[in-house]
């Protein structure tokens, strides 16, 4: 090494003494630009607060779910909220830090949960413990994403996608096949069946009961924020040091980051193997908990669902990761319910108007004309025949929107189809034109979710939850939380 | 003389039939300052892309310190001593310029994922000496890259802070070999004069070896202490920038063969 300035260096914000190269007014002078920030002191404060102490606060504040709620259903819907965390936060490595599209991501969940399950449950009568086994299971699913890696470090973009997804379908034929054809091996996967009578958690023997009282127990939903605070600091140092860099380094810039001394392949193929380890992890809790595996459970809706998860919170930001899985999670649960479904469209419909119109003068003219036009077509089509406006909305959305007793089968499709239509020609129109328009086309997606969406729960969250994505998507293109990110300048 | 640091033997390289260089001889001294020049699509930038094991050569061999580096990979070329800027900026462009710096530290540490995890004693240390070490990397451009860009994108940087933070990159490797493509590209006559002083004081002040490929004819002059040639992928010309700057051979390839002749 031949580095010959023996004298401390100055820290980044010490006074440069005798500037012959690099005298920059613009810089020496930068203080004097500065606008205040926007809430004044707060603001800064809040910035100030170290990530550790938001990480205890989310925590701590997670720990009393079951103060405020005694249900099961709550408790189970927090749990498997975990467990979309955990999973987000390890595709947030593969994706977010090292820039691979990793199609084949929940394979490793079902590799994690597959494990458990031939480890710890009566189909080859083994019952380790868990505080084995899970290390095992970890120790595994590193192992097979580093073997997806091989194979696939060389590739990059839409190449890497297609081969991590056709890895994804590998896993399934072999879990779905797996009670035959394994050449001779009897029954591996317990096919389409899947493995049942898993064991549930247990502490050195002493085993966590899934229900208590016939109610989902809390235990497990510890066990899990438990895992999700030590994943979550043990990433967070990881991204914060020589290999996080790295890491990030090869995502932006693969080719400089090899020629500034980072071994780009081995880079990549840890990155796989750490997000692969936290599924495989997330996988056990998943197989303890539900007793029982099967393949389509590791398939493409939960591949999408994490995706969305990771983008929408803003993927290479650990906290946004972590709050995309809750909104998504959260939401998913509250579309199942026709009432908690109807209230939030309301809440979406208003905020979208609100955002939509910000402070403009015509956001109270086209809430005010399209309250009007509701009553107006109610009490018309009220008028012409009773049975059309006799259905059964909830509450007082009953006496505004047109819902008939009975839908002639040719309505629903012919509304959908007219609504889109509309909204696409809404984008068409300009000013005032366009304001007048999206009065009837506002009603007619009321008509559409009262009568078409909101009787068909399931397919109608995953259309809200894409419809939300897409809205983010054009107004914050980095997530939630993400940060601004330039791909060329 | 005694042993170049660096030493190209007879190096050739072809993309399909095209011979981009040609049994190309170069060797460099430990301390010296050496320019590459030549028109454009002489093989300069593909000289560079050899040392740094972007291409390997079809014939020929490079050696570092008497080592061989054909067929060795990038990094590793990187760690035993040789660093390199890009003409055409390769900026980690999402990370803070702190970081970007920071990062080209990987090859000199050691601490490995599970260190990192359990932030052990000898990992924060080694974080500090990082750290220290980007500030004083960075700090060798005055006050440009440090204070409140500390902690910038460096997306946010202008053109010729982004040729900065790629020379800091660069030297944040501890190199032995510089390998500086067009620093003085896209920079004002104020700044160019700058970096011709800089490239002196890299010398100087951090022992570097510095091969440099520049256009700018005055920045040529300023640092070098030889100038080599190129045409085609073939070496013209090689001696003082007097000596080369009215070898007429370099005049053909620059200006043409009939203002050769009339000179």
């Amino acid at each position: 090494m031949s580095d010959t300035t023996p004298e401390l260096p100055p820290g980044p914000d010490a006074p440069v003494t005798a500037p012959a190269i690099g005298r920059d007014e613009w810089v020496a002078r930068h203080l004097e630009r500065r606008l205040p920030p926007r809430l004044g002191f707060l603001e800064e404060r809040v910035r100030r607060i170290p990530w550790w102490a938001w990480l205890t606060l989310f925590v701590g504040a997670a720990c009393l779910l079951p103060v405020f709620s005694s249900s099961g259903y709550v408790r189970r819907i927090g749990f498997d909220t975990v467990l979309y965390m955990l999973l987000a936060l390890g595709l947030n490595v593969v994706v977010g830090w090292g820039g691979l599209l990793d199609l084949g991501y929940v394979a490793f969940y079902g590799v994690g949960a597959y494990a458990y399950a031939l480890l710890d449950s009566d189909h080859y009568g083994i019952h380790m413990w868990a505080v084995l086994s899970i290390p095992l299971i970890v120790v595994i699913g590193a192992i097979a994403g580093l073997l997806l890696g091989l194979p696939s470090r060389r590739l990059s973009g839409d190449y890497l996608a297609i081969v991590t997804l056709f890895f994804l379908q590998l896993f399934q034929t072999l879990a779905t096949n797996g009670d035959q054809f394994l050449f001779g091996a009897g029954n591996v996967t317990g096919g389409a069946n899947g493995l049942l009578r898993v064991d549930p958690l247990d502490f050195f023997g002493k085993e966590l009961a899934v229900q208590h009282n016939g109610v989902f127990a809390i235990g497990y939903y510890f066990v899990g924020l438990a895992f999700f605070a030590v994943v979550f600091v043990a990433l967070h140092f990881v991204n914060q040091s020589r290999t996080g860099r790295a890491w990030r380094s090869q995502r932006e810039d693969p080719l400089a980051a090899e020629v500034m001394g980072m071994p780009v392949n081995w880079l990549k193929l840890m990155s796989f193997a750490f997000g692969a380890a936290v599924a495989a992890l997330t996988g056990t809790l998943f197989a303890s908990l539900n007793a029982s595996v099967f393949p389509l459970t590791f398939y493409f809706v939960l591949l999408i669902t994490v995706y969305t998860m990771v983008i929408l919170g803003g993927q290479g930001s650990q906290a946004g990761v972590v709050l995309g899985a809750i909104i998504i999670s959260v939401l998913l649960e509250l579309l199942r319910d026709p009432g908690h479904a109807r209230n939030l469209f309301y809440v979406l419909f208003g905020v979208g108007l609100m955002v939509a119109f910000r402070r403009s003068v015509r956001l109270p003219i086209v809430a005010a004309a399209l309250i009007g036009f509701g009553f107006a077509a109610h009490a018309i089509a009220g008028a012409i025949r009773h049975s059309w406006v006799a259905g059964t909305a909830g509450g007082w959305v009953s006496s505004w929107v047109v819902v008939p007793a009975q839908l002639a089968a040719w309505v629903p499709p012919v509304a959908y189809i007219v609504l889109i239509a509309c909204v696409l020609g809404l984008t068409l129109l300009r000013g005032w034109t366009r304001t007048v328009a999206l009065v009837p086309v506002l009603y007619l997606a009321t008509f559409v979710w009262e009568n078409v969406m909101l009787v068909k729960p399931e397919p109608t969250r995953y259309i809200v939850i894409g419809i939300i994505l897409v809205s983010l998507m054009i107004l914050r293109p980095n997530g939630l939380l993400g940060e601004k990110r330039v791909e060329i300048v | 003389m005694a042993e170049p640091l660096l030493e190209l033997r007879n190096a050739s390289l072809a993309f399909g039939g095209l011979k981009v260089v040609s049994d190309l001889d170069i060797e460099v001294a430990e301390r010296e300052i050496v320019s590459v020049i030549g028109p454009n699509g002489a093989g300069k930038t593909t000289l560079f892309n050899l040392i740094t094991g972007i291409y390997s050569p079809d014939e020929g061999e490079i050696f570092f310190e008497g080592r061989d580096l054909v067929g060795l990979p990038s990094h590793k070329i990187s760690q035993l001593g040789i660093a390199r800027t890009f003409q055409t900026l390769r900026l980690f462009l999402n990370m803070s310029v702190k970081e970007n710096v920071m990062a080209a530290c990987y090859g000199r540490t050691t601490a490995g994922v599970f260190r990192s995890m359990l932030r052990t004693p000898g990992m924060r240390r080694e974080e500090r000496e990082i750290e220290r070490m980007a500030a004083e990397k960075l700090s060798f451009f005055g006050q440009r890259l440090m204070g409140y860009r500390w902690n910038q994108p460096a997306y946010s940087l202008s053109y010729a802070n982004r040729r900065r933070l790629e020379i800091a990159r660069a030297m944040a490797t501890q190199p032995k070999l510089l390998l500086l493509d067009e620093p003085a590209a896209g920079m004002n006559p104020v700044e160019t004069h700058e970096i011709t002083e800089l490239i002196s004081q890299l010398r100087e002040e951090g022992g570097y070896t510095i091969l440099v490929i520049e256009h700018d004819m005055h920045v040529v002059e300023g640092i070098s202490d030889r100038v080599i040639a190129l045409d085609h992928g073939v070496k013209i010309a090689e001696g003082s920038f007097d000596a080369v700057a009215t070898d007429p051979r370099v005049i053909e390839a620059y200006l043409g063969l009939r203002t050769a002749e009339t000179k």
